[in-house]
């Protein structure tokens, strides 16, 4: 396994956002996160990247437990991110986001930049190399020199994914990767997400629009109010009586 | 850009040659030297998108270095100024390492107590420092084979050497990798640490930077002036580099060279200015940050092609929170 939850509970005062959840996602897969609104799909993926420290439980990556380590340490082991609401750093070129995105991998500091050294040279030809290559892989090469923030919506959300695989990270995670665009451009990026897959990174998805997920996905798991109430095949998933409750239930 | 950047050289390099009597070839040098210490405030807070107000606290150490290694231990002016940088950048990692714990308004007052700190040291520290009496006699500059500093102009230009070697260096640093990370940093802290960087480090790195420029102005400025009160590390002397770096500009490089030209420039040609300085840069920077935030540099900057910037992640919550109806 990838990446293990264990007994994963997160308090916020007495709101209990995510309730001793277990969950695992093999590497290689494709693996859905659905549930209700604030059933606790985003808090759970900002454990997950240490974004926020947790109650209690452990988090394993890798067969290592990283409970405990800081957002960029987590990031340099391989695990990525995109935010649910398009965060990008949107006075910067489409370019310079992936550019820093690639960061993590360079090592070049102070000195480097001051005397101009043959390491800062060779780092930045790689990392621009690199950045080109992700901002074609993802669909982008034409908008490269433009800002973030001028790309339409789902350019934007594009380019999230480049910034997020830059660095050829081993698990990414995708908040809600289709919010606010439409059926079309949702089949655009169904497709990159499975290139993305393709190439060997273990995706792991929460999604509202359940097409996406189960065309997707191999296995999903449901939470409602911080708890795991499902956790199959979309086969499963569809025919699960807690499923429906929830969904139901919370019309 | 580049041409604008030769224009400008050519002006500075003019510029000493040029001014009517020494005492404006004095507020010249001065205007070098203070570019330099609003240069180092852009580090960390254009780049890096933090406000200290610890900034004239790193400019008197960098000043009393010099001005006491010369005075009491008879070390030269080119001695003590790496002296001043090395230490004000050692007490801004330390400091750096402690204010960086806290963030936006609260790292801003934490670093204005730091700041009033190193100020009182200095005015009460009177065995050193010689308290508000001050520091006097401080030797300048002495020749370098055949170059003689003696003169305002040899010493203006000697400012302006400094001046124009910590406008490479932040330039090469604000393009480098480093300098895109300080900027990330700025922009978002959760994005720049989900793509893994070091938010901590960056911050400190760039403190540090800034402090280590605020003592080397500092360090310049008690070389030529000759003699040093408190006042050099005080609160008024912070907000005038930061009333410097907004008006050219907050992140572009050159913006705070332009700032302290024009805000320091006319302070010091309009006197009437002077007895109501406070009242008008006070009120300065409030239009400032209400109506041009980013300063001069701000309306040169690339244009958008679209008049509302990330406007769409607004509609994005927007349609995340209507899907419970599916
Ligand atoms: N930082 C926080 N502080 C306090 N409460 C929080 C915080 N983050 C989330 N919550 C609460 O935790 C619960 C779960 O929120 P979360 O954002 O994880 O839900 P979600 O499943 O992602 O919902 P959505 O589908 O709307 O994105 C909600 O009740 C929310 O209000
Ligand atoms: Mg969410």
């Amino acid at each position: 396994m990838l990446l293990e939850a264990l007994r994963l509970r997160k308090a916020f005062g007495g709101l209990c956002a995510v309730d001793e959840v277990d969950f695992a996602v093999e590497a290689g897969s494709i693996t859905g996160i659905i549930g209700p609104n604030g059933a606790g799909k985003t808090t759970f993926f900002n454990l997950i990247s240490r974004a926020l420290p947790v109650t209690s439980g452990r988090i394993m990556f890798d067969g290592e437990d990283v409970t405990n380590l800081q957002p960029h340490h987590i990031a340099r082991r391989g695990v990525a991110r995109t935010f649910q609401a398009t965060t990008l750093f949107g006075d910067a070129t489409a370019l310079e986001n992936v550019l820093v995105g690639y960061r993590q991998r360079t090592s070049s500091g102070v000195w480097d930049a001051l005397v101009r050294s043959a390491r800062l040279a060779r780092e930045e030809h790689e990392a621009h190399a690199v950045a080109h290559e992700t901002l074609a892989f993802v669909g982008l090469t034409d908008s490269a020199e433009r800002l973030a923030r001028d790309l339409t919506q789902e350019q934007q959300k594009r380019l999230a994914m480049a910034l997020a695989i830059v660095a050829r990270p081993r698990l990414l995670l995708l908040d809600e990767p289709s919010a606010g665009i439409n059926a079309d451009q949702t089949r655009g990026l169904i497709a990159l997400v499975e290139k993305i897959a393709a190439t060997g990174i273990t995706v792991l998805l929460i999604e509202h629009q359940m097409q996406m997920v189960m065309h997707l996905c191999r296995r999903i798991m449901v939470l409602d109010y911080g708890k795991k109430i499902a956790d199959g095949t979309p086969e499963e998933i569809r025919n699960d009586p807690a499923v429906l409750e929830a969904y139901l239930g919370h019309k | 850009m580049k041409y604008g950047a030769g224009a400008a050289l050519a002006i500075a390099v003019v510029l000493p040659l040029v001014v009517p009597n020494a005492y404006y070839l004095e507020i010249l040098t001065q205007a070098y030297v203070f570019a330099i210490s609003a240069c180092g405030l852009n580090v960390i807070l254009g780049f890096a998108g933090q406000l200290s107000l610890a900034h004239a606290g790193f400019f008197g150490i960098g000043a009393y270095t010099v001005a006491l290694l010369a005075t009491k231990a008879g070390v030269t002016f080119w001695a003590g100024v790496p002296a001043g940088i090395a230490l004000s950048a050692v007490i801004g990692f330390v400091v750096g390492s402690i204010c960086l714990r806290s963030k936006g308004h609260y790292f801003a007052i934490f670093t204005m107590a730091v700041g009033l700190i190193i100020n009182l040291i200095i005015q009460k520290w009177e065995s050193l420092t010689h308290g508000h009496v001050g520091v006097i006699g401080i030797p300048g500059p002495g020749a370098i084979g055949p170059i003689h500093f003696e003169s305002g102009i040899a010493r203006s230009y000697l400012a302006l050497v400094c001046l124009a070697l910590t406008l490479v260096a932040t330039t090469r640093l604000l393009r480098s990798p480093v300098g895109r990370t300080m900027v990330a940093v700025r922009e978002s802290e959760p994005l720049a640490a989900a793509i893994g960087l070091d938010v901590m480090a960056a911050k400190r790195l760039a403190f540090t930077i800034s402090a280590a420029l605020a003592g080397l102005a500092g360090g310049l400025y008690a070389g030529f002036i000759g003699f040093l009160g408190p006042e050099s590390s005080n609160i008024e002397m912070t907000f005038n580099t930061l009333l410097y770096v907004m008006v050219g500009g907050i992140g572009s490089v050159v913006g705070p060279v332009a700032g302290t030209f024009i805000v320091y420039g006319l302070s010091q040609v309009l006197q009437v200015l002077q007895h109501y300085q406070m009242v008008i840069f006070g009120l300065a920077l409030v239009l400032l940050i209400l109506f041009m935030p980013k300063g001069l540099a701000g309306v040169f900057r690339r244009p958008s092609t679209q008049p509302t910037p990330l406007a769409e992640s607004a509609s994005l919550r927007a349609g995340s929170s209507k899907k419970g109806d599916k």
